[in-house]
């Protein structure tokens, strides 16, 4: 396998506003929605995006409808529809960047929270909500979408998305700008994790075309970043000879920009890329925990003047790519969506129990078979005696 | 025409052939490469299949587990290669937590068709770790196919049918059985071998069915022999498969000889004997002359090698349940 040309190691980044955590990022719309055209970070390299004013309108709306609908799912959790949700908000510009930088036939691997992702590979979004609603474990169709499953154990798919990379390799999908390239999904938290150090371990050796997209959305839990690292989570990549990128996470065309980028050279032939996308997750870890208890409101607060939709609304608005009308009108879309998408979870049936027997095997098993027959049997011994 | 190889020769031919017949098949793990495998079972491939079909890995057993996964999902048929069964452990969470969940999570849609070679087993004189019988952690779990091979002919079948099988499984293989030698043929063709999924009854016999598998096929073999010099005659039944159990063959067989003893070097509680005991009490009830027996390894840690052999099952613990059976 031939090398990439990249020098390998951390990018120095160019810097950012005054938003940026020391060291810097890549951003391209600051907070205030102003756009810097390009931004050419210490290795030369420079990031920019060429949209068409429809292609910014259409990144607005796929904020604003991710937002959307994770807000109908926060609040079908709080009614008790869903046993659990885990939430995006704050992180819809990691996620629509990155998901729309992807190329149809790109796969991508994530953990249990990117919705925004799914979205953007044009998964129905109702499919997350059976995982969280009880009714199923997940069930659309990886191969189809190039999505893979939802996996909630930390940081196990990133191996996957290393495993599949390097069958595009073999395949010989790799080396042209029609190559293919893979996108692995996880949170700071997941760094800690033996897993995703042994994903880069391979990516590196194996010069996988791939592209780790961690999403620092700075709480594993209640676990703030200082439990998992001492250093910059982008610095990591040097230590296993590819490089890596810290970007605004808040930043829709950073991360854009940036993924793009990250993926053609991925697709090219030349290796894996660690992208930081440093984020804040806005709401609690899931439904279930209460971020009161261990974030202070002064912090939320700030993180709120950096939020991604606010500030590309302000960008359209002053560039006048976008008015009032447009706004109002992605805002009701977005509604309609949500309370399409309510009716559907609603009347999302529970499976037919013994449905729970099916897919355990490629090839099915006696056994099976046999606990199958005697629940069936025992159920229907059951019909007319009123229970 | 039938060769007699030794049982690691066995395994070789068949991954030669399952590499020859399907170019999805690829084989990795630590060593396995220009070693050939610390046993030498994947000896010769790397140099003629090449490097991407025979993969030398970076030592991280998750790793090799958990980018597998990922190959299978692309369409490929890895076979990891774990090289002792005590350094499984690291890729547990990736064989029980996803190899064995995918089907199910994705409702069918996504196959990881892939095979985890594990030697296991004690009686080499190896030091921690090397020695140990991890089977029951990996049968007990919904999702996985366990299977193991006694002899040098299921060894080169078994291998080939478990990659061919969409089904994930993990292959264990009685390392202290790696040198014997018996007879393969190895142009049969796959079509026509015995099932994966099927117990074998290795030696037919009337008057009680030991059941072993894997390295104690060849102690309850002996036992057998022993047995009928003092005129009882033995049936052996070899399960081959652990998950699922091929119960058909083991109720047959108990039934008619009314008793049986369960063998296995792994410790004892919560073992597979324990199930095996309680599925035939459950089953045979009315056939048995006596309550199933087990014999196992102790509840201990594998210990120290020059203590193994008291530690191990052998002809000896074999022959006096027998004959605690016959005595009830």
């Amino acid at each position: 396998m031939a090398k990439g040309e990249r020098k390998a190691g951390a990018v120095p980044p160019s810097g950012g506003g005054a938003d940026a955590p020391a060291g810097g990022f890549v951003q391209l719309l600051t907070p205030d929605g102003e756009h810097l055209g390009s931004v050419t970070t210490a290795d030369g390299t420079t990031y920019s995006v060429d949209f068409t004013d429809e292609e910014y309108r259409g990144l607005y709306r796929d904020l604003v409808t991710v937002r959307r609908l994770d807000a109908e799912a926060t609040a079908l959790q709080r009614q008790g529809e869903l046993g659990l949700w885990a939430s995006l908000l704050g992180q819809e510009a990691a996620q629509v960047g990155s998901g729309r930088a992807l190329r149809p036939q790109d796969m991508a691997f994530p953990t249990y929270r990117e919705h925004g992702v799914l979205y953007c590979r044009g998964i129905d979004p109702i499919m997350p909500f059976g995982l969280f609603r009880g009714v199923d474990q997940g069930g659309w169709d990886a191969n189809e979408h190039k999505f893979n499953s939802y996996t909630i154990v930390i940081g196990s798919q990133t191996l996957h998305a290393t495993g599949y990379a390097m069958g595009v390799t073999m395949d010989g999908k790799t080396g042209s700008p029609d190559g293919e390239a893979v996108i692995a999904y996880f949170g700071d938290g997941a760094t800690s994790q033996g897993e995703v150090n042994e994903s880069f371990v391979w990516s590196g050796v194996f010069n996988a075309p791939i592209v780790f997209f961690c999403q620092n959305n700075q709480y594993a839990i209640s676990e703030p970043l200082e439990r998992q690292t001492r250093i910059p989570l982008y610095n990591r990549a040097a230590g296993y000879g590819f490089p890596g990128i810290r970007i605004d996470g808040n930043d829709v065309l950073a991360s854009y920009a940036v993924t793009r980028a990250a993926l053609d050279n991925a697709r090219n032939g030349q290796g894996p890329t660690l992208i930081e996308a440093y984020t804040y997750r806005m709401g609690a870890h899931t439904s279930s925990d209460d971020p009161t208890r261990y974030r202070i409101a002064s912090e939320v607060e700030s993180w709120k003047a950096k939020d991604p939709i606010a500030r590309m609304r302000a960008f359209l608005a002053k560039q006048k790519v976008a008015g009032e009308d447009f706004f109002a009108e992605v805002d009701e879309a977005a509604k309609t969506l949500a309370l399409d998408l309510r009716e559907r979870v609603l009347a999302m049936p529970d499976p037919q129990p013994v449905t729970m027997f099916d897919h355990v095997y490629p090839h099915g098993s006696p056994e099976l078979d046999e606990q199958r027959t005697a629940f069936t049997e025992y159920h229907a011994s059951f019909e007319g005696s009123g229970h | 025409m039938a060769e007699k190889i030794t049982l690691g020769k066995a395994l070789n031919h068949g991954l030669r052939r399952a590499l020859e017949n399907d170019p999805k098949v690829v084989i990795m793990g630590e060593d396995v490469g220009k070693l050939g495998g610390v046993f030498r079972i994947t000896d010769g491939l790397q140099k003629d299949f090449g490097e991407d079909r025979v993969i030398d890995t970076p030592l991280a057993e998750a790793g090799i587990v958990g980018t597998a996964v990922g190959l299978a999902i692309r369409g490929y048929r890895p076979v990891c290669e774990i090289q002792f069964d005590g350094f499984v452990f690291p890729a547990y969470n990736q064989i029980v937590a996803q190899v064995a969940k995918m089907f199910y999570r994705s409702k069918g849609k996504v196959r990881v068709p892939m095979v985890i070679r594990i030697p296991f087993g004690g009686g080499i004189g190896a030091v921690e770790h090397h020695s140990e019988s991890p089977e029951a952690y990996f049968a007990h779990t919904p999702g996985l196919k366990v299977v193991t091979c006694s002899n040098p002919a299921d060894a080169y079948t078994m291998i080939q049918q478990a990659i061919a099988s969409d089904d994930p499984v993990v292959f264990f293989e009685p390392k202290r059985r790696y040198w014997e030698k018996g007879d393969v043929d190895l142009d049969a063709p796959l079509s026509g071998a015995y099932p994966l999924h099927a117990a074998r009854v290795a030696r037919p016999g009337t008057d009680a069915t030991l059941l072993a598998y894997g390295p104690m096929v060849r102690v309850a073999l002996d036992a057998a022999a022993a047995a009928a010099e003092d005129g009882r005659n033995l049936e052996v039944v070899d399960l081959r498969t652990l998950s699922p159990m091929d119960y058909p063959v083991i109720f047959e067989s108990v039934k008619r000889t009314g008793r049986a003893v369960v063998v296995h070097e792994a410790p004892g509680n919560l073992g597979l004997g324990a199930e095996l005991a309680a599925r035939i009490t459950e089953e045979c009830f009315y056939s048995l002359e006596a309550p199933v027996l087990r014999v196992t390894g102790y509840d201990i840690p594998y210990p120290a090698a020059r203590v193994e052999e008291d530690y191990l099952p052998d002809l000896d613990r074999l022959l006096d349940a027998v004959d605690r059976s016959f005595g009830w």
